[in-house]
C-alpha cells in the first residue's frame, strides 16, 4: 500500500487522538467486522468547536483520515464542520489509494454523527435528522456514491 | 534498545544466500549455453540442469526423472491441479470432475479450485479445526465416485500448523488410488520433506522461499502420474513444460535446497527462538497464538490482537525496522480478512489484528528481544487509541 507522506505523518503522528470527558457531542462510525471504527468527541462552545478528539480502530488510512478531519475543523463553527466532506480530507492528505477512499468517507460520517449528537442534545431533531447516515463503514453493503 | 532492521517476512520471500549467488554466477557468464544446443556450449549447460535435477532428486527422496522446473510454486500448483484433474477425468471417463482440498490453502489453489469450479467441475473444501489441522477422516469422506484430484497443503504459510499429509495420502489410497498434490513451498527447507515418506503423487515448491532467487520453482510428479502438457514449444522438461530453463535459477534453487537440508539440524534452535517470540509476545494481554501451538513450522510465530487492527501494526512495526506481515482485510486490495484465520473459527473482527513473524537461521537472539519489546510498544501504543479496547 503506497500512502502520501503526508498520510504517513497523519498516521505515525496523528493529531487530537483522545477522548473528551464533557463532551457535548460525540459520534461513532463503522463496525469491528469492518474492520474500521472512528468515534470523534467534540466540544462546541457558542456554536464554535473549541476542542476535538479521536479515537480509531483501523489502518493507516482510517487513522490518518480521522487525524485530518480534526485538524480541519477544530475551531471551526458548527456551519464549517458541516460542509467538510471526504474529497476535501483527501485532498489535505495528498490523496489517498483507491481502495482507501472509505475511509475519508467514514471520517466525513464520524464528524456528522457527532454534530447530529449534538443537535439533537439542543433540540434540534429536524438537523440531527437531516445528518443520520446508513453508512456502516462497510463498503460491501454500502449504496452511498461517495467512493 | 537501539533500533535494529529485523526482517521477519522470510514465509513471503528470503534473502538470497551467498552460497547460492556464488553457485550460480558462472551459469550467467561461463556455462551460458542453451541445454538444448548440441555444441559444447550447450551440452554442458545441460550437463549442468542434469545434475541440479539429481541433486534436487535426491535431497527430497525422488528420480530425477521426477523432478519437473518451473516458474514459481503458483505455477507448479496451477499445473499439478489443471493437469492431473484432466487427465484423470478422461482416463476414467468422468464427464463432471469433482476435487477436494481445504479451506486454508494458498491462493495459488483455492483460486485455481475457484477458476475450475466456475468452469463446470464440483469442488469441496475441507474444514480444518481450531489450530487449522485437516483431519484424513474430513478429507476421506469429501471423496466421490467423480473425485479426480485431492490436494492439502504440508505447512501452512500464515499460521504454520503441519498438516498430517503422509496419514492423509494412507487414508485416500486406501479408498481409490486419486491424484494427490501436496502444496510444499512452505515447507520445503523448512522441515525434512521426502516424497516416499510422503506418499504424494505431486509436490510443489519454490526457490525464493528458501534462499534462492524468485523466478524458479519446482514439481515432483511421480512416475506414472499422468499431467496434461502445460506449456508447448521446444520439447524441454520432457515436452510437459516448454521454454528455455532458467538454468542460473536452477542451480540456485538446488544449493539452497542441499544448504537447508545440511542446516536441518539448527532447525531446533530456531524453534526454540521462535517459541521465546511467541511467549514473549503472548504474555500481552487479549493477544493469542494463531495455528497449532507445537505443531508448526519451526520459524513461524503468528498472532491476533484484540481491539486493534493489523495494517497500522505492520506500519508502525516497520517504522522500528522490523518487517513482518499481516492477514487483515486492510491490507489486501480485495478487503476480505485472512480466509485462513476465519476457517479456524476466529470471529472476523480478530482478524483485522493478525501479524506474522516469519524467522530464519540468520534471526539472532537480541532481534527476538527487539520484536519483542516492540511489538509490545506498538501494540498498546494502538490500543490507546482504539475505541473498542479499554
Amino acid at each position: 500500500m503506497e500512502y502520501s507522506e503526508k498520510v504517513m505523518d497523519h498516521f505515525m503522528n496523528p493529531r487530537n487522538v483522545g477522548v473528551i470527558e464533557d463532551a457535548n457531542a460525540v459520534g461513532e462510525v463503522g463496525n469491528a467486522k469492518c474492520g474500521d471504527i472512528m468515534k470523534i468527541y467534540m466540544k462546541i462552545e457558542n456554536d464554535t468547536i473549541t476542542d476535538i478528539k479521536f479515537q480509531t480502530f483501523g489502518c493507516c488510512a482510517a487513522i490518518a483520515t480521522s487525524s485530518m478531519a480534526t485538524e480541519l475543523i477544530k475551531g471551526k463553527t458548527v456551519e464549517d464542520a458541516l460542509a467538510l466532506t471526504n474529497k476535501a480530507v483527501i485532498e489535505a492528505l495528498d490523496g489517498l489509494p483507491p481502495v482507501k477512499v472509505h475511509c475519508s468517507v467514514l471520517a466525513e460520517e464520524a464528524v456528522k454523527a457527532a454534530l447530529a449528537n449534538y443537535f439533537r442534545s439542543i433540540g434540534k431533531i429536524e438537523e440531527a435528522e437531516k445528518l443520520d447516515s446508513a453508512c456502516d463503514g462497510c463498503c460491501e453493503h454500502c449504496s452511498c456514491d461517495k467512493h | 534498545m537501539e533500533k535494529r532492521f529485523v526482517y521477519a517476512d522470510n514465509a513471503a520471500t528470503t534473502k538470497v544466500y551467498p552460497e547460492v549467488v556464488e553457485e550460480m554466477l558462472p551459469y550467467f557468464t561461463e556455462v551460458f549455453g542453451n541445454p538444448s544446443s548440441l555444441h559444447h556450449v550447450g551440452q554442458q549447460a545441460k550437463k549442468a540442469l542434469d545434475s541440479a535435477r539429481a541433486r534436487i532428486a535426491d535431497v527430497i527422496g525422488a528420480a530425477p526423472e521426477e523432478i519437473f522446473f518451473t516458474s514459481c510454486g503458483t505455477e507448479s500448483d496451477n499445473w499439478a491441479i489443471r493437469g492431473a484433474s484432466a487427465v484423470y477425468a478422461r482416463v476414467n471417463k468422468i464427464e463432471k470432475p469433482h476435487i477436494i482440498t481445504t479451506k486454508i490453502e494458498h491462493h495459488a489453489v483455492l483460486h485455481t479450485f475457484k477458476a475450475l469450479e466456475n468452469s463446470g467441475y464440483e469442488v469441496t473444501y475441507v474444514d480444518v479445526d481450531e489450530n487449522g489441522k485437516v483431519s484424513p477422516e474430513a478429507i476421506v469422506s469429501a471423496i466421490r465416485d467423480n473425485t479426480c484430484l485431492i490436494t492439502v497443503m504440508l505447512a501452512n504459510n500464515e499460521m504454520g500448523t503441519i498438516e498430517p499429509v503422509a496419514d492423509i495420502v494412507k487414508a485416500v489410497k486406501a479408498v481409490r488410488n486419486i491424484p494427490f498434490l501436496t502444496d510444499a513451498v512452505q515447507a520445503v527447507g523448512n522441515i525434512p520433506v521426502n516424497v516416499k515418506d510422503l506418499g504424494v503423487d505431486m509436490l510443489s515448491f519454490s526457490g525464493h522461499k528458501i534462499h534462492a532467487p524468485k523466478g524458479v520453482g519446482c514439481l515432483y510428479i511421480k512416475k506414472g502420474t499422468r499431467l496434461k502438457n502445460l506449456i508447448e514449444g521446444g520439447g524441454q522438461e520432457k515436452g510437459k513444460r516448454a521454454g528455455t530453463e532458467g538454468l542460473a535459477n536452477i542451480m540456485g534453487m538446488a544449493k539452497a535446497l542441499e544448504i537447508s537440508r545440511d542446516r536441518m539440524g539448527e532447525a531446533k534452535e530456531l524453534a526454540a527462538k521462535r517459541d521465546r517470540l511467541i511467549k514473549g509476545i503472548t504474555s500481552l494481554p487479549d493477544t493469542y497464538l494463531t495455528g497449532h501451538p507445537t505443531d508448526r513450522l519451526p520459524g513461524n510465530a503468528s498472532f491476533v490482537f484484540k481491539g486493534i487492527e493489523g495494517e497500522s501494526l505492520l506500519f508502525l512495526l516497520s517504522a522500528a525496522g522490523i518487517c513482518g506481515s499481516t492477514g487483515s482485510a486492510c491490507s489486501s486490495a480485495s478487503l476480505e480478512p485472512s480466509h485462513v484465520l476465519t476457517s479456524m473459527g476466529i470471529p472476523v473482527e480478530i482478524c483485522h489484528g493478525s501479524l506474522r513473524l516469519s524467522i530464519c537461521y540468520e534471526t539472532t537472539d537480541e532481534d527476538i528481544d527487539y520484536m519483542i519489546e516492540n511489538v509490545k510498544k506498538v501494540v498498546e501504543r494502538l490500543r490507546m487509541m482504539s475505541p473498542i479496547y479499554n
